[in-house]
């Protein structure tokens, strides 16, 4: 066994248990725990296959952002240090069902998946940063390179006939961005009621929702009893 | 330049692609059995994460059956990457909403319109 193989089964592993027990664990500060060894080693498997760029970037925003947002999140909703909520036996029946379905028609189309054919730039260098930069930028180094076009090119028009380059997605990730981080720190921001300037709007205002932040226990209290079974 | 792992032997492509059924599966047994919001996100977390793993695979010169060792897959790796993030975030903000107007997290009790 060498290491290649070595390697994938024990980040495999890895990652499998982690997601499984993210599952069955009814702790959410622990799921969010197995989150960040199932990210860590999926990065892992990103290294493996050659994909360093896309791993670093796993590492980075995954297991560094989007954890730390779900941190953020598990810290402002608890409402006791250990917050946990059983599921009832139909959600897991329906849970399995699904899940069981679903696992069944992917492991058939993971088996029927075609036999590889042999691909041609097997020995081509891995692709570095450097070259994702430039397709990003427009620029598609590898398929100029490689004998598709014989015209030795990498200027932008030569790029264009090709047909693919990332430019115009990535300008429109980073717009969708901070549109919407625009639009989370305005859900997230702290608003005043409206039943706290005048009077009582909804009837529903003081029922069921929380007071405008000096009492919000009792209903939560009540809600929690009341919807519990 | 030559790559040392490259013609030792490869790990085939189904092996990856086994991994991300298992990531899927679990991800959408989370989003339906957990009943916190949080939990929720997490469970797409997982199922996203599946996805990037089969386009990673899918492009890698470093698996055996993949298809070209093209950068494509790579790249929609990392726009997957960055749209989760911005999911995360918007993810975030619904539910401090809703544990604003709900005070709590549970996703059960957020039966208001429902007749």
């Amino acid at each position: 066994m060498d290491f290649n193989w070595l390697f994938f089964w024990i980040l495999a592993a890895i990652t499998v248990t982690s997601a499984v027990a993210a599952v069955l664990t009814t702790h959410i500060v622990r799921m969010a725990f197995y989150l960040v060894v199932c990210l860590g080693a999926v990065a892992g498997l990103f290294f493996l296959a050659g994909a360093y760029f896309v791993g670093a970037m796993q590492l980075m925003i995954y297991v560094g952002g989007t954890v730390v947002l779900i941190g953020f999140g598990v810290m402002l909703t608890a409402r006791t240090p250990f917050v946990r909520m059983q599921t009832t036996p139909d959600q897991w029946l329906l849970a399995m069902v699904t899940a069981a379905t679903l696992g069944a028609m992917l492991l058939q189309a993971t088996l029927r998946y075609p036999k590889p054919i042999e691909p041609p730039g097997i020995g081509e260098p891995a692709v570095s940063p450097g070259r994702l930069g430039t397709a990003f930028l427009g620029l598609r180094l590898e398929a100029a390179s490689s004998g598709t076009s014989s015209q030795t090119g990498g200027d932008g028009e030569d790029a264009e006939s090709l047909g693919v380059a990332y430019l115009l997605p990535f300008e429109l990730v980073s717009v969708h961005l901070l549109a919407v981080l625009i639009g989370a720190a305005y859900l997230a921001r702290p608003r005043r009621r409206p039943d706290q300037e005048t009077g009582r709007e909804g009837e529903h205002a003081g029922a069921e929702r929380s007071g405008p932040g000096e009492e919000p226990r009792p209903a939560a209290v009540a809600i929690a009893s009341g919807g519990d079974s | 330049m030559e790559l040392p792992l490259a013609h030792a032997s490869q790990i085939p492509l189904i092996a990856y692609l086994l991994v991300g059924s298992v990531l899927f599966v679990t991800g959408i047994t989370c989003m339906i059995a957990k009943r916190n919001l949080i939990g929720i996100l997490i469970g797409i977390e997982l199922i996203l994460n599946a996805g990037t793993v089969n386009l990673v695979a899918m492009s890698s010169p470093f698996v055996a059956g993949s298809g070209l060792p093209a950068l494509d897959g790579q790249v929609f790796a990392l726009f997957v990457i960055l749209l989760a993030a911005a999911e995360a975030a918007a993810a975030l903000a619904i539910a401090l909403t809703y544990y604003g107007g709900y005070a709590t997290i549970d996703v059960d009790h957020g039966d208001r319109l429902n007749g």
